[in-house]
């Protein structure tokens, strides 16, 4: 009932409040975006080369992209989706993750073994962290005290003190990690592995000290094993259900947050990788980067209901907050 | 390429080591050896002077980079040799006390290296010869592939012909015995897949001139007829490892058909232009360091050090012994930019891995090949499987 009389007011409010979805095409060079009420893409802009990481300020006044190949953040205002400026991102920007006060960012450089941190009021560069091979994943801890990066090649997360930028722990995991996520209460992180097939679970212990305690494999009837690509990692709020995107296999897994047993795969589009929940958490929507379209999952029923065309090759998306 | 840098990193990082972590100071060796031979068919096939050396300097990077956070070092040793000075080189290396080595050489020199190296308990990469009986009665205990044998790449080559439904071949391979060998793949890939050789051509190599200004007009007048008159065929098959004559098929056909094997579709490990599955990052860092494009000596020996790092980064060792036996279970696994990961046939200490199906400018396609399975990974449906082998050395 609550649902349907915001849905009401929305509309009555001239659209000022509909959810928007920012949606970067990686080989399009552009960024859709979608009407998260009527699911419609209403707009297309230029995003520059190879857009790949996406995020929104908390206020969702601006929107960041790792411009991959342009060796900058672009920042856009997402009412009129202009660009306002760029930030220094060090080469090769790849995925970001914002401080819940609005800055800095924390940027992964794949190509040169750097995270750098930019502070986007002062559009300059804090500091830069020198990681492991291929950096990608990164996460920040609740009480931010903590920035996580995966290195692709190196196979380690780590841990990233954001008091003085320098790494206090390393992890080992599986071949490929491509993403990392923190639970709401921060003492638990998943590490997805591309090419090992796993998501690594490592408890974190209240000084930030993490242990990896388990990982948790896939198996989907009548797929290769090795189609089973876990990249995208999504936790809901309550910790209940973890959403892992496996790339070529064209699924989601649902994971109980409780017992870390896979309960469900949910199709979706081909080549699925980065995940974000809408408002609220009722809808988890996919990029699907071969069938160049994005999967609505209603996230209660845990089904798929939609799926949207954007932009060639969609990789990141973010979610407006309300 | 000793990088005097890392030590100094390594320090910046020691107060996060992991509890229990050595240091460890890990030397390996690249040995190549340099074959005189003609100038090949394409300038595009120029052999760089930092040809393999390239790739290991690259691994070095990548593997130095992941060791600053574990205490562990890694240095390595490159030289390139004549056949007749192979021995003396990879003594020098043997002095020096390195305990692996890549080999980039052909099958003769691979095996006199390889059981040298035996003496010293030295583990060789074999990133270069092909030649089944090494994966078979020549294997020996201490000799890794990474190079696909001729098996893989035929097989590679057929999986994509049968999905395609080609599957009357025409043979044409080279007079050469390494063109042979080669052939002999293709027949044994017919076989296996259900593909037949309607017939068998073969060009001899006579010598020649190639690269002359005027050599395409006798090739454009030759090789036609030497194609004339074949029984009806799908597509053209050619064997000719030793880059001679395959490159000039495309387009002198007598009967228009597709080309594959040592010309047109070609199964090779790495290309310049291969993007899939984040390989546009070792492009961009390999053509940073180098200047140049990828070439498949480069990434061979670039994978065998990434082996040799991996099983050093999960082992804490770098004891030739320890290092082996971890590569060789079923726990190592390493990314390789082939979309799966790539592991090794404990029955023969071959890499299982993808082979791409290059055009000269693009992957045209993938193989494994949907479709085709195996109980134990869809990987070794290329190549020699375990009851074809006749190897002992790892039992």
């Amino acid at each position: 009932m609550n649902l349907f009389l915001t849905a009401a007011l929305c509309i009555a409010a001239t659209g000022a409040c509909a959810g928007k979805t920012f949606v970067s095409n990686e080989r399009g060079n552009t960024i859709s975006v979608i009407d998260t009420d009527s699911w419609e893409v209403i707009e297309e802009f230029d995003g520059g080369n190879r857009p790949r990481g996406i995020t929104l300020s908390p206020d969702g006044a601006l929107l960041y992209v790792c411009a991959s190949d342009d060796d900058t953040v672009r920042v856009f205002d997402t009412a009129s989706y202009e660009e306002l400026y760029t930030l220094p991102s060090g080469p090769d920007p790849e995925l970001f993750v914002i401080d819940p006060s609005g800055s800095p960012l924390y940027i992964a450089n794949e190509d040169d073994n750097l995270v750098t941190v930019t502070d986007t009021q002062s559009h300059s560069i804090l500091a830069e962290v020198p990681v492991g091979v291929e950096p990608e994943g990164m996460a920040i801890s609740p009480d931010t005290k903590w920035v996580v990066n995966t290195s692709e090649t190196t196979n380690m997360a780590h841990f990233i003190s954001t008091d003085d930028y320098q790494i206090k722990h390393n992890v080992l995991v599986d071949q490929r990690p491509r993403y990392a996520e923190y639970t709401s209460d921060g003492r638990r992180l998943f590490v997805s592995a591309e090419i090992g097939g796993t998501v690594s679970v490592i408890d974190i212990a209240q000084d930030g000290t993490p242990t990896l305690t388990q990982k948790i494999g896939f198996d989907v009837p009548g797929v290769l094993p090795e189609w089973l690509q876990p990249v995208g990692v999504k936790v809901t709020q309550d910790g209940s259900r973890i959403f892992v995107a496996l790339g070529p296999a064209n699924r989601v897994a649902v994971i109980d947050g409780e017992s870390l047993k896979v309960i469900d795969y949910i199709m979706v589009g081909q080549r699925v990788w980065q995940m974000a929940f809408t408002p609220g958490e009722q809808f988890l929507l996919t990029t699907n980067g071969n069938s160049n379209d994005i999967t609505v999952i209603d996230v209660a029923r845990e089904k798929a209901i939609k799926s949207i065309p954007v932009g060639q090759q969609p990789w990141g998306v973010a979610i407006m907050p309300n | 390429m000793k990088n005097r840098r890392l030590p100094l990193i390594a320090a910046a990082f020691l107060g996060v080591l992991a509890g229990g972590a050595n240091a460890l100071d890990v030397r390996a060796g690249v040995l190549r050896i340099d074959y005189s031979a003609l100038l090949p068919i394409s300038r595009y096939d120029l052999r760089p002077d930092d040809l393999a050396f390239a790739g290991a300097q690259l691994a070095e990077e990548d593997n130095a980079t992941t060791g600053t956070f574990l205490g562990h070092s890694y240095e390595t040793v490159t030289a390139a040799a004549t056949p007749e000075g192979a021995l003396d080189a990879l003594d020098a290396m043997l002095g020096d006390g390195i305990r692996h080595i890549v080999v980039d050489a052909r099958a003769p020199e691979l095996q006199t290296l390889t059981d040298r190296a035996a003496q010293d308990g030295a583990l060789v990469f074999n990133t270069r010869a092909p030649d089944a009986p090494l994966r078979s009665d020549a294997c020996r205990a201490n000799l890794l592939h990474i190079a696909p044998s001729y098996n893989m790449q035929a097989d590679a080559v057929a999986q994509f012909a049968i999905w395609k439904q080609w599957k009357r071949w025409l043979l044409v391979s080279g007079s050469n015995p390494a063109d042979r060998a080669l052939a002999d793949a293709y027949r044994h890939a017919a076989r296996k897949f259900g593909a037949t050789i309607v017939e068998e051509r073969e060009f001899e190599d006579t010598g020649g001139a190639r690269r002359t200004d005027s050599g395409h007009v006798l090739v454009q007048r030759q090789l036609p007829t030497f194609m004339q008159g074949a029984k009806d065929h799908d597509v053209v098959i050619a064997a000719d490892a030793t880059d001679y004559f395959a490159a000039y098929l495309p387009y002198h056909l007598w009967t228009p058909r597709p080309v594959m094997g040592s010309a047109g579709l070609r199964p090779v490990t790495i290309h310049g232009a291969h993007e899939a599955w984040g390989a546009t990052q070792f492009q961009t860092r390999f053509e940073k360091l180098t200047r140049r494009h990828v070439m498949e000596e480069d990434y061979n020996t670039w994978l065998a050090l990434r082996v040799l790092g991996e099983a050093v980064t999960r082992t804490s060792s770098a004891d030739p012994r320890t290092v082996q036996d971890y590569i060789l279970s079923d726990a190592f696994e390493l990314a390789a930019f082939k979309g799966q990961k790539v592991t090794f046939r404990p029955w023969n200490g071959q890499l299982r891995q993808p082979i791409l199906l290059h055009d000269g400018r693009i992957t045209v396609s993938v193989s494994p090949q949907d479709g085709f399975l195996h109980q134990v990974s869809p990987l070794d449906t290329l190549g020699m499987d375990a009851p074809e082998s006749n190897c002992t050395a790892f039992e």
